[in-house]
């Protein structure tokens, strides 16, 4: 058998039955009664105790969805979901408000061991020498519909800081929260963007004030658990003049037969001088070998730079997910500003990605760059779309895009749709594109000096992407790095 | 005593040709044979075909590497079985730093065999004590693997894979080929500082200038898919002189 044929054979067989991450969690929860209407909204704002101007926004989100059209432009094909068969709040049984992280469920502490998600900051701290320059993480972490545990709040609060679950933050910083909110996203936006709007249940809010650089990394954990729920998370991060911050978001699921629905809205907003690094490692359950099951992500990520000289940065690593449909994107309104998109998005077995970025030029003088890595295997269809667009007086603008595909395999693909559009003369966008299938040549040159066929499609696929590993931080491309083997290789990490 | 490699009337096909027709060949521990041969005889197919190439299709005979069976090894466990294949065109790997590489295929190599990795300042310092023995630049070490080498740095870093991962048999094929005569100077010394009392070498080429450098004990004549010459090291200056016309008549 010939050394590319033998990888095919081996990811196909491979593939999601190595989801490491599939176990279920015994907890009993707290659930809204199944199907979407006025009265789950007002449940689910109920629950969290929000303010009414919040439920009011909710129900105008609800009422406008119910006039949208489900969008069908991505090259993804799934069945019609019945949103009256989902769940659209779940909540982990808890007896009385947690006081600490001891309250928390020892199931769902236990989970969180499991997936490597530090939560135990009392641990962390407790009088171990840390070697020089460790960076530690704060976490937020999501389980179902709510945050379960935030860690290092004391520590962050003392630098100003900000971070907490969306809910908290409605009531604790109502204002501050309402100023924000939906002014990257609208609450019409898109279909996806405006059911999260309607059902939004948890997620995590961040603000770092004037001139602080926030002490250390922020990090959101999502996992989904309960069967038929929908996840409708909610993230906004606001860094103030000249702050910066980087936060990082990580994703499993258990291992379900149905599909299951992620529809998450994210929105940035940098001020003066700001900067906001946001990355991702999205490892959804992405369905068995059949294709049967995985989550449906369809997300609607957007970073507004909204003062001069701001920055935004995209890295996103997508290796789960039976479906994605995700853009994270830059609206560069200060002058001077800057956006960036890095990203890896890795195909196997039945799983469609329709995955960009939207860079959009309306200052003077702002420039963008693209770096797009696709790498496909099994049956899998993997699109890479962006849209660069200049406004009419974003003088200067620049924009930088290099799409990279790797094939494994001949029944796999990769497409790529970029559009650009410079209504301003003095526009320069470049744009590279290359597609290549993986070298059966470059796989036994490495066989032969002892790799076995799986470390070999995983050395060269981590060459591949490089470029990409090096934006994340530190941990987090180690972990992504062994993602990547894993998704295409099964070799245990 | 067991042969190092006992090849025995080795028959395979490429494409649906037969390329190699009853080769035989014994290499003991110790010895440089050196293959020489026209175009096209086959000596690039018995590399590949030692080193399991996929493609390649064995249709008669038998391999032993130290009496044990070549062909029911997979490719990779050849390798930690110690073959070695220097290849005549070394192949790119972009955005993988050579370091990088050279770790990963030692510590397949010894998880393979059952022992321990190598601990990375282990091997960064191993690594730069044979880049120095072999004058590589350690510059070289970080650059992505063969990503716009000269033909003499891919050949040097094909001596020092050799170096680090200690093969028992290390099959040359054109280690000249394309390069200078100062360049392979350099590789030759390379090599030659690698002959040991445990390991063999088959060092394939078209041209006599290597074995100025690389002295063979046994030199050997492939022609259309067999050894039809055996000799010392004077066969390969004769062969200068004649060429390959006289053997081009060989029947498969
Ligand atoms: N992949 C292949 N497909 C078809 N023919 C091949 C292939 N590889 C080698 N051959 C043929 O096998 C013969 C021997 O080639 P090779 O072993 O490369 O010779 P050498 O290295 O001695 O020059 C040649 O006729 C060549 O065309
Ligand atoms: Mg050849």
């Amino acid at each position: 058998m010939a050394a590319v044929q033998e990888t095919i054979e081996q990811v196909r067989r491979i593939d999601v039955e190595q989801y490491k991450y599939g176990f279920v969690t015994d907890v009993e929860s707290d659930k809204a009664p199944k199907g979407l209407s006025e009265d789950i909204v007002r449940f689910i704002s109920q629950k969290k105790n929000e303010p009414e101007w919040m439920l009011e926004w909710r129900l105008e989100a609800y009422r406008r969805w119910l006039t949208m059209r489900e969008p069908d432009w991505a090259r993804v094909n799934y069945p019609k979901i019945d949103y009256q068969d989902l769940y659209y709040y779940a909540a982990p049984k808890k007896k009385k408000e947690l006081a600490s992280l001891d309250e928390v469920d020892p199931e769902i502490l236990k989970t969180y061991e499991k997936l490597g998600i530090p939560l135990r900051e009392q641990e962390l701290l407790a009088g171990v020498v840390r070697p020089e320059g460790e960076r530690r993480i704060a976490v937020d972490a999501v389980f179902d519909s709510v945050s379960v545990a935030t860690t290092f709040q004391k520590e962050l609060k003392d630098a100003g800081v900000i971070f907490m679950p969306i809910s908290e933050a409605l009531r604790e910083y109502p204002e501050l929260v309402r100023k924000y909110l939906g002014s990257v996203v609208p609450a019409s936006d898109n279909y996806f963007a405006t059911l999260n709007s309607a059902v939004f249940s948890d997620g995590s809010f961040v603000y770092v004030p004037e001139g602080v650089r926030c002490p250390m990394e922020l990090s959101t954990y999502f996992r989904i658990n309960e069967k038929n729920t929908g996840q409708f998370e909610r993230t906004l991060i606001i860094a103030d003049k000249g702050a910066y911050v980087s936060y990082l978001e990580g994703c499993t699921a258990p291992q379900r037969d149905e599909n299951q629905l992620h529809a998450a809205v994210v929105e940035l907003v940098a001020m003066d001088d700001a900067e906001i690094k946001y990355s991702t490692v999205q490892n959804w359950y992405p369905g068995n070998a059949e294709g049967v099951g995985g989550i449906y992500n369809f997300v609607t990520k957007r970073g507004d730079c909204r003062g001069d000289n701001s920055k935004i940065s995209w890295t996103q690593v997508e290796t789960g997910s039976a479906i994605t449909w995700k853009y994270p994107s830059c609206i560069l309104r200060g002058d001077n500003s800057s956006g960036e998109f890095y990203s890896i998005a890795i195909s196997n077995g039945h799983q469609q990605v329709d995955s960009g970025t939207k860079m959009i030029h309306l200052g003077k003088n702002t420039s963008s760059r693209i770096v797009s890595k696709g790498i496909s295997a099994g049956r899998s269809q993997n699109t890479y779309r962006g849209l660069v667009s200049a406004h009419r007086k974003a003088k200067g603008a620049r924009n930088f895009t290099a799409c990279d595909s790797l094939l494994i395999g001949d029944q796999c693909g990769a497409h790529t749709v970029p559009y650009m559009e410079a209504k301003n003369p003095t526009a320069v966008f470049e744009h590279e594109a290359t597609t290549s299938k993986i070298s059966e040549d470059v796989l036994f040159y490495c066989v032969q000096r002892g790799l076995s066929q799986e470390e070999a499609v995983g050395l060269v696929v981590n060459g591949f992407v490089k470029d990409v590993l090096q934006q994340l931080p530190m941990e987090f491309a180690v972990e992504a790095q062994k993602l990547i083997s894993i998704s295409l290789e099964g070799s245990v990490g | 005593m067991t042969a190092l490699l006992e090849i025995r009337d080795l028959k395979a096909e490429v494409a649906g040709r037969q390329i190699l027709n009853g080769l035989s060949l014994t290499v003991n521990k110790g010895e440089i044979h050196a293959i020489m041969g026209p175009n096209g005889a086959g000596k690039s197919t018995l590399s590949y075909v030692l080193a399991g190439k996929p493609g390649y299709e064995i249709t008669g005979g038998e391999v032993l590497l130290n009496g044990e069976d070549l062909f029911a090894m997979a490719a990779d466990e050849r390798a930690a079985k110690g073959l070695f294949l220097a290849f005549q065109y070394p192949l790119e790997i972009p955005g993988v730093a050579t370091l990088t590489f050279l770790r990963a295929a030692l510590n397949a190599q010894r998880r393979k065999r059952g022992e321990e990795e190598l601990s990375s300042p282990d091997l960064m310092k191993r690594v730069r004590e044979l880049s120095k023995k072999l004058g590589i630049d350690p510059d070289m070490l970080r650059r992505p693997l063969n990503v716009g080498f000269s033909g003499g740095e891919k050949k040097r870093n094909e001596t020092l894979q050799m170096a680090l991962l200690e093969p028992l048999l290390c099959v040359l094929d054109e280690t000249d080929s394309g390069l200078d005569i100062d360049a392979l100077k350099v590789v030759a010394n390379g090599v030659n500082q690698l002959r040991a009392p445990e390991r063999g070498m088959i060092v394939i080429t078209h041209y006599q200038r290597l074995l100025d450098y690389i002295v063979p004990d046994v030199v050997h004549v492939l022609a259309a898919g067999r050894i039809v010459e055996t000799g010392g090291k004077d066969l390969a200056l004769q062969l200068e002189a004649t060429g390959y016309a006289q053997y081009q008549g060989e029947a498969a």
